[in-house]
């Protein structure tokens, strides 16, 4: 049986190295992946570009409109009218505006209104925009309290503490999250495109009858797999820690455990779809809308579970990948938490033995 | 001319459409795309677990932690009763905030005294850790305006916070435009990257050089097929975002569909490119693949153009996609009219024409 499973796996690996495609999906997609979302995607905003009007310029409006050129998450441009801010805005030249009206100094002091106009298009960047308004915005209080010797007027005040990345990175979850795209990609897609092929071609009836079992077709695509799979790992891991510079907290022995396991399910998943698709085309297809797609949106990768309608939450349970990341960015933030590890282990142990089952009994079913 | 590029059309959509797992890629993943990502692509916080870890016996206490649980997205979880519990069930992703309020609150803010209080995030997803301070900072800010008015002080300058286009911070109002431009160059980029590999793997292409008709007709034919299937798709999309995910649209429909007509030049442009370089179907897939996947990243769709790097802001540049989806935000939620739109067009027609003709070229000079 050895003989017969090395030969297997030797083909396999052949067909690795003389196929551009699949080291192109396992090594140059990472890398491609990793550096876009290490160095293009970023959810931490600074200067954010924003517009402020005074209808009336004076000392009080000035000594207001200070806040915003002071801090360095906004680049103030001023504008003459709420016309031309406006038009600007709609071009999307500014996020958003501070119209400080023409009475603002007359009735600084007893409730003096500042308009604060968000451009909602980007809903996200708006709701930033307006939590650092707030956060100026206190300075200045303290700052005015101070210089007309009055007591601060703010009654309860916030003091933040963030656990886990305290600076709040984005590429210190991003990175991490990645991982689990990559290792789905590696596992389901290239798995359901080689298995596919065999059928595609024809040779996979031509190895069933040859004595080699149907286990040992199955370890012979996993064993290659695997490890290309860790080598992807090993890549990703690597460039996480030494160029992205993310902290890992918890054990790398525990991190490998946990991704060999992943892996295995993402093979099974790679298996499963190459059972039900014959062609590479269909194949690929399923692959990328049921495993890579999932892994992205469905995940918790950049997307909150929690928020989404209770449906969507419900089908996120049998996508694999969400257990996946909530053990990497336990494990690259926070440490060696076992009370999220452990469960999450467990429904991988689940997910793989129901993918690998449904996978023998559709390819015993073809054989019949 | 006419009836000769007629002729092949014809040909390109029975290649395309003969075979049910054909047509059947082209219908159903988009509409299982635009449902799943329709739902489940949002920023909004909808459920944030808290806990309070609350020293302070008095009745203001009570009334700022009713201040918070009653607020719509969050849910109180568990009052705690020691200083422990609050990291553990943070780690343990029990809760995504912890409340804590010091045993002198009450008596100090009777006294007119500020008073601090804590809140401890989870910091293992930086953007919701960031919009749970933010929310967080909007019920305060309430508060404090309640206490303040009720407590005979008042406050200097007060800001008034008003989002325009999208009044609500819908974030399916931001994400739902996006996904018309992300599933309409999905699919032109399928049909049309195939489109000359198909026919360079079975030797047809030589042929097709071989009759009477010229590149430009070759081209003209082939493209347009994906043409009009591109524009079936964005109608049908968009049909789809504002019957049933109800997005406004506010701009007129014919600068909407003069924004389609330029993408989809420039989106078969590249396809017929990557599709003339490939020699085998499977090569075709990959590179429009390869395109896909950092054209959709650094468009802007989930994360801001403006947060990457300057090197990487530059590169935006000829991403198609990026002046696509700022055309359509603008058509869908500001009605931005056709003139302030230019910006965006101008640079579709330029990569559209320039691409149309590098595959033009690439039809007789990249010979097998």
């Amino acid at each position: 049986m050895n003989r017969r499973l090395g030969g297997l796996i030797k083909k396999e690996f052949l067909q690795i190295v003389r196929d551009p495609s699949s080291i192109a999906i396992a090594f140059l997609m990472p890398l491609v992946l990793l550096l876009l979302f290490g160095y293009g995607v970023s959810l931490d905003s600074e200067h954010i570009p924003i517009g402020v009007v005074m209808e009336k310029q004076n000392a009080d409006a000035s000594n207001f409109a200070s806040i915003f050129h002071d801090s360095r998450y906004f680049s103030t441009r001023y504008y003459r009218s709420t016309r031309s801010a406006t038009d600007a805005m709609i071009s999307g030249k500014i996020n958003a505006i501070v119209v400080l009206k023409q009475d603002f100094s007359r009735r600084i002091g007893h409730d003096a209104p500042v308009q604060l106009i968000l451009n909602g298009v980007d809903e996200n960047t708006a709701r930033i925009v307006s939590g650092y308004v707030d956060g100026a915005f206190q300075k200045w209080l303290e700052r005015d309290a101070a210089m007309r010797g009055l007591p601060l007027e703010t009654p309860v005040r916030i003091e933040q503490r963030i656990r886990f990345n305290s600076e709040l990175r984005s590429r210190n979850f991003l990175v991490p999250g990645l991982v689990a795209v990559i290792m789905t990609l590696i596992g389901a897609l290239l798995t359901a495109l080689v298995m596919a092929r065999e059928w595609e071609r024809g040779t996979m009836e031509a190895l069933l009858v040859t004595p080699v079992s149907m286990g040992e077709v199955i370890l012979g695509k996993l064993i290659p797999y695997f490890l290309l799979g860790m080598g992807g790992l090993a890549l990703s891991v690597a460039m996480a820690l030494w160029l992205f510079e993310v902290p890992l907290r918890g054990s790398i022995w525990v991190l490998f455990a946990a991704s060999s396991l992943f892996l295995v399910t993402a093979l099974g998943m790679g298996l499963f779809i190459s059972s039900i698709a014959k062609s590479q085309f269909v194949a690929g297809q399923i692959a990328i809308i049921g495993t890579f797609l999932p892994a992205f949106i469905l995940s918790g990768f950049i997307f909150d579970i929690n928020s989404m309608p209770k449906i969507v939450q419900f089908i996120t349970h049998i996508i694999a990948a969400r257990y996946y990341v909530a053990i990497l960015q336990t494990l690259f933030l926070a440490g060696n938490e076992w009370s999220v590890i452990l469960p999450n282990a467990g429904a991988l142990v689940l997910l793989s033995v129901l993918f690998f089952g449904l996978t023998w009994k559709n390819t015993r079913k073809r054989l019949e | 001319m006419g009836k000769r590029i007629f002729a092949l059309m014809v040909k390109e959509f029975l290649a395309l459409l003969k075979d049910k797992k054909g047509r059947l890629v082209l219908i159903v993943p988009p509409l299982i795309q635009l449902l799943v990502f329709g739902y489940a692509a949002t920023f909004d916080l909808k459920h944030v677990p808290f806990a309070v870890y609350s020293e302070d016996k008095g009745s203001v206490s009570r009334d700022l932690v009713a201040a918070f649980s009653g607020a719509s997205s969050f849910s109180l979880q568990a009052e705690l009763a020691n200083e422990k519990s609050i990291s553990s069930l943070i780690d343990k992703r029990q809760v995504l905030m912890v409340l804590r309020i010091g045993p002198n609150f009450s008596s100090s803010l009777l006294q007119g005294r500020p008073s601090p209080i804590q809140i401890i995030v989870d910091g293992r997803n930086s953007n919701t850790a960031m919009l749970v301070v933010n929310y967080s900072g909007t019920i305060l800010k309430k508060f404090n305006e309640a206490w303040a008015s009720s407590h005979g002080g008042s406050i200097p300058v007060r800001i008034e916070a008003r989002a325009w286009f999208n009044p609500n911070l819908e974030s399916r109002w931001f994400f739902i435009p996006g996904i018309v431009g992300l599933l309409t160059l999905l699919v032109t980029m399928l049909v049309t990257a195939l489109s000359v590999a198909r026919e360079r793997e079975q030797g047809t292409f030589d042929q097709l050089l071989v009759t009477p008709m010229s590149p430009v007709e070759i081209l003209i034919g082939k493209a347009l097929p994906g043409f009009l299937i591109g524009m079936l798709e964005a109608t049908v999309i968009t049909l789809a975002a504002v019957f049933w995910f109800h997005v406004p649209l506010l701009g007129s429909i014919l600068t909407l569909y003069v924004g389609i007509f330029l993408f989809l030049l420039s989106a078969v442009g590249v396809g017929l490119m990557i599709s003339s370089i490939a020699v085998t179907q499977q090569q075709g897939l990959l590179g429009a693949f390869f395109f896909m996947v950092p054209a959709i990243i650094l468009s802007g769709f989930a994360t801001p153009i403006r947060n990457m790097p300057t090197i990487v802001q530059d590169i935006t540049l000829i991403n198609p996609m990026r002046y696509f989806l700022i055309m359509l935000r603008g058509v869908f939620l500001q009605g931005t009219p056709f003139p302030l739109l230019l910006p965006e067009l101008w640079p579709l027609a330029a990569i559209g024409i320039v691409c149309l003709a590098i595959a033009g070229w690439l039809f007789r000079n990249r010979m097998y």
